[in-house]
């Protein structure tokens, strides 16, 4: 059995969490103080995701860049080809948070959306 | 082809263009960085020495005593803050004080009004934050402190309005006499042509010296660090406190400057490169440990920025005056180390004069010998900001806020004659990105209204000379996404 | 300009929470003063996610961590004015301010909340040697120009100093197509948050030293490399270990500084730890009806506690216009001791105290398995233990009112960390 001691990212507490593994499968815990840090451990042995976080060009305002985020978190891997895509898209104002920027990105499902307001 | 070519743009080059400006010539002064005040003007201890300290008969004596007298009216004409506030080379060890008797002759031989020899009791009276060591100080109060950015510009500012041309990003780099006796200066931007050359070129005088003349000189950098403290702390001492004199200056001060803040320095060190402006580990312990034997609890962790000044040390510690023997119509002004700054309206009213008897000059008749500074609405009160706010909304704006100073201000400094195009230049001028944030919050402002005021790209905005670019692209275009 | 009851310096994080909660609790002359061109504060150039999640239980970003505030000030129409500097506040709460379309005005307050937050350490106090060039940049001010103004300072980057801007940055840089040599940091510890090592560092590569610093910077113009090297134990560089990294922009993230400039000239006694007001149970000052909150204060790791701490300021303010300073008994000092470093508050007094009472406070060094104990003069009450207690993370005990008001002539909370 391989243990590896992870630092939850789920919160701003940081716990260390140990995972047993056994065949590439999380088969204990430990460490966590909530349910968050269960979660991540078998994400993050697994199939690491994160939230990226960014800009783009805004036009139409007096504003020039919009801040964006992935609406859910994705692969790990994928988050350079991300950002790519993230680099060569335009917003128009008005913008509003929520609002979809970049449908479907690099094929996650995921939805990269406004994460502030320009008029 | 102009009369009078002027090499560098610092103090000494600036007062000898202003006091040339009086005259009906061609003047150009060729510097080499962005804007004036760029090398030993900017980075110095920004005292307006009394004169005790040179060697007696000296031209360091002589134009000490006599830039000091000159600067009250020059401050006043130029409108920019000078203040008295009175030196004192106080001593920490018994043995010391014959040496104070020393000064105190030598000041009276060259000149310096008012000496007094302070008993411990009397020195500590004066400033009680002194260390408890202290036993006894020679005290000259007309000792004073001046912003060495403002005089400089002024002087610029003031040569120019009366006609002095400027060229900037302009270097030096070969002099030589034709047939006819003409000077011919190669620079980076082309060749220029003049009768007469003033050699203001600071640390590298020797270099344009020893070019046109047989008779070498010898320029040595000699590097001072600098800590500049809190304004929090600027009353800790109210006049400048100098300890005894040594073979390698003046030594390691502790004096308020003339906008409120504390200043510990400098140190001395002598150095081969003149550009090797960095400030060292040593140096600065060094201060941090001198300046608290002269000042008690030293407050040395409000320290806000270090600096470190080059001085152009002649082997032979004198100004360098005049023209060489065998250089015709090329003057010096070599050697300009401490006392340089308080020297330099007494250097460029010796030299004007000595060059108009030269070159037979004729007064001008329109001369303008004032000034306005850049408004600064510090200490403006209430129904004074709002004339003004009506009168331009943008000084309605604090851009710098540790040191209050607003948009309007920013903008009269660009605007002005030889205005400024850079972080430092407007820095220099109003003070903004000087106070304790270190610019951390007005930078990105300031770059925004150079860019808005002077039409140039965010990428072009620089903070001094060269390649000192504050930003290299926009996000998401060219040169990013490398993944 | 006309009178309010209470005004507000600042429209970051504090001060929208602030207003919101003196709003609800029943005041209806609110005025925020704000310095920038919109509301929110530092939160609007920190787009990255982690916010929110005690305050909302979920994850957001700065700017939308900040709407979640500026809808309610909007809804509940606070007045407020943009691109307005606070130029002093007088003892007696009239505040002066600044700004192109009024000039420049006073307000006079019945209770003024200061909110302004805080700034970074720059450079010059940090005594690094070597050239002054272009390049070398506080984190924050970086932060502000990539994720603002969209531009970049840089494409080859060292930071020095681990604190959470500087983790942030590292990983923005990195995303935007700059290269992050190193973070190096004096301490043997980070500063910053250890998720933020994980997802800002760890993710991408970049090597954090530990008990290193910047001991040359050069390059004359623009930077062109920095040279570190490793400290010992008294933070002082140990020769040998010097090793240049070429790089055209140094990032500083060394440390937050409450922004007190107006606090100080008004006469609000500081707490020399902090670098913040000395504040009482009710976030008040040793100006009575002047409030403080948020990073003014103590700096903070998270912005959900600059909320919580400047909604019980709003309230707290609210009460003060409306009842006045109510009586009270003598109050009890609360110290800090042993390994933490400081208290909020500073003193408590039982009759103003609602239900609980919230101690925050910070560690001097890293702690494993050791205990925080918090005692009511020599009786110890708390005895909590922690795996790891870190500087970069700020702590908290709370305690019930009952626990104090059955100590009988509790004159002092101790608030200390103990190994065992």
């Amino acid at each position: 059995m391989e243990k590896r001691e992870l630092t939850c990212i789920g919160c701003p507490m940081g716990c260390l969490v140990t995972a047993e593994i056994e065949n590439g499968e999380v088969v204990n815990v430990t460490g966590n103080t909530c349910k968050i840090g269960d979660t991540y451990a078998h994400k993050e042995i697994t199939n690491p995701t994160r939230i990226v976080t960014s800009t783009v060009i805004l036009e139409g305002s007096g504003k020039t860049r919009l801040p964006v985020k992935t609406a859910t978190d994705i692969p790990k891997s994928s988050i350079f080809d991300v950002m790519e895509v993230i680099n060569h898209a335009r917003a128009k104002a008005p913008v509003k948070i929520g609002d979809v920027v970049i449908k479907d990105v690099c094929g996650t499902g995921v939805d990269v959306v406004a994460t502030g307001n320009a008029s | 082809m102009y009369d009078i070519i002027i090499i560098g743009a610092g103090v000494t080059g600036a007062a000898v263009a202003r006091e040339l400006s009086r005259y009906d010539a061609r003047i150009c002064v060729l510097e080499r960085e962005e804007d004036v005040c760029c090398g030993t003007s900017k980075a110095n201890s920004a005292i307006v020495h009394a004169g005790f300290d040179a060697a007696e008969g000296s031209l360091m004596a002589r134009f000490n005593v006599r830039g000091n007298e000159l600067m009250e009216g020059l401050a006043k004409d130029l409108d920019i803050p000078f203040k008295r506030n009175g030196s004192l080379v106080v001593c920490i060890h018994k043995e010391e004080l014959d040496g104070l008797k020393d000064l105190y002759d030598r000041g009276v031989k060259n000149g310096v009004p008012d000496l007094k020899i302070l008993s411990r009791e009397e020195l500590l009276e004066m400033e009680p934050n002194l260390s408890e060591n202290a036993e006894g100080a020679l005290y000259a109060p007309t000792g004073g402190i001046i912003c060495p950015f403002k005089l400089n510009i002024a002087l610029a500012e003031n040569a120019f309005v009366n006609g002095v041309e400027f060229r900037f990003n302009t270097r030096a780099e070969q002099l030589t006499r034709d047939e006819e006796g003409l000077w011919h200066i190669r620079t980076n931007n082309g060749e220029y042509v003049t009768r007469y050359v003033v050699n203001a070129a600071g640390l590298y005088s020797d270099y344009f010296h020893n070019m046109v003349s047989e008779k070498k000189i010898h320029i040595t950098p000699r590097r001072g660090d600098y800590c500049i403290l809190d304004k929090e702390t600027g009353d800790l001492v109210e006049k400048t406190i100098f300890p005894q004199p040594s073979k390698m200056g003046k030594g390691i001060l502790v004096a308020p400057t003339i906008h409120g803040n504390l200043f510990v320095g400098p140190t001395a060190v002598d150095i081969e490169d003149k550009e090797s402006t960095a400030t060292t580990q040593d140096g600065i312990a060094q201060l941090i440990e001198k300046g608290g034997m002269y000042v008690k609890d030293l407050p040395i962790k409000k320290v806000i920025t270090s600096f470190a000044g080059l001085r152009a040390h002649e082997d032979g510690h004198e100004f360098i005056l005049g023209e060489p023997e065998d250089a015709p119509h090329f003057i010096d002004c070599a050697g300009i180390e401490s006392p340089g700054l308080t020297s330099c309206p007494a250097i460029g009213e010796y030299i004007a004069e000595m060059m108009r008897d030269m070159m037979d000059l004729k007064e001008k008749e329109n001369w303008i010998g004032t000034r306005k500074d850049v408004v600064s609405t510090e200490g403006l009160s209430l129904e004074e900001r709002n004339a003004l706010i009506k009168e331009n909304p943008a000084f309605g704006t604090i851009i710098c806020r540790c040191e209050s100073v607003t948009e309007g201000e920013i903008l009269d400094a660009i605007h002005r004659p030889l205005g400024a195009r850079s972080l430092d230049g407007v820095k220099r001028r109003t003070r903004a990105g000087m106070g304790r944030c270190q610019a951390g919050f007005c930078s990105p402002r300031v770059m925004e209204i150079l860019h808005r005021e002077l039409g140039l790209p965010m990428e072009e905005i620089k903070k001094s000379s060269g390649k000192s670019n504050m930003v290299f692209y926009r996000t998401k275009e060219e040169g990013g996404h490398t993944a | 300009m006309k009178s309010y009851d209470i005004v507000i310096v600042g429209g970051g994080p504090a001060g929208l929470a602030a207003a919101v909660a003196a709003k609800k609790a029943g005041n209806d002359s609110i005025l925020i003063l704000e310095r920038d061109h919109e509301l929110g504060g530092i939160l609007n150039q920190c787009i990255h996610n982690g916010f929110g999640l005690h305050t909302f239980k979920e994850e957001l970003t700065g700017p939308e961590y900040a709407s979640r505030y500026i809808d309610q000030v909007l809804e509940l129409g606070i007045d407020y004015r943009l691109n307005t500097m606070v130029m002093d506040i007088a003892p007696d709460k009239t505040v002066t301010a600044m700004n192109r379309e009024d000039g420049m005005f006073t307000v006079p307050a019945k209770a003024v909340i200061l909110a302004m937050g805080c700034r970074e350490r720059p450079r010059g106090a940090l005594n690094i040697p070597g050239y002054r060039p272009a390049g070398i940049y506080s984190a924050g001010t970086a932060q502000r120009l990539v994720n603002i103004e969209g531009y970049m300072p840089g494409k080859e980057v060292v930071i020095l100093g681990s604190g959470d801007i500087g983790l942030i940055m590292a990983r923005r840089m990195t995303f935007e197509g700059a290269k992050v040599q190193c973070v190096a940091e004096i301490m043997p510890y980070s500063g910053g948050l250890k998720r933020n090592i994980v997802q800002c560092l760890n993710d991408y590569n970049i090597p954090l030293l530990l008990s290193h610093t910047v001991v040359d910077i050069k390059g004359r113009e623009r930077v062109e490399g920095v040279t570190i090297a490793e400290v010992d134990g008294n933070m002082k560089p140990i020769p040998g270990t010097e090793k240049f990294y070429s790089c055209d922009t140094l990032m500083l993230s060394t440390g937050l500084i409450p922004e007190n400039e107006l606090s100080r000239s008004a006469g609000v006694a500081m707490n020399p730890v902090t670098s913040g007001p000395v504040v009482n149970e009710s976030f008040e000052t040793s100006i009575e009806g002047v409030f403080a909150c948020g990073n003014v204060l103590h700096v903070h790791d998270l912005v959900d506690y600059v909320s919580e701490e400047a909604a019980k300021a709003g309230e707290h303010a609210a009460a003060y216009v409306a009842n006045g300073r109510e009586e009270a008994a003598e109050d009890i000092t609360v110290t800090a001791k042993g390994g933490a470093r400081y208290t909020v508050p500073s003193t408590v007094s039982l009759d103003r105290l609602g239900d609980l009472l919230t101690i925050r406070f910070r560690v001097g060094a890293v702690y494993k398995d050791a205990f925080v104990s918090v005692y009511l003069d020599d009786e110890r009450v708390t005895h909590q233990k922690k795996r790891i207690i870190a500087p970069g993370e700020m702590e908290q005990v709370i305690l019930k009112k009952e626990q104090l008001t059955s100590h009988e002539g509790l004159k002092n909370i101790t608030v200390t960390v103990e190994t065992e």
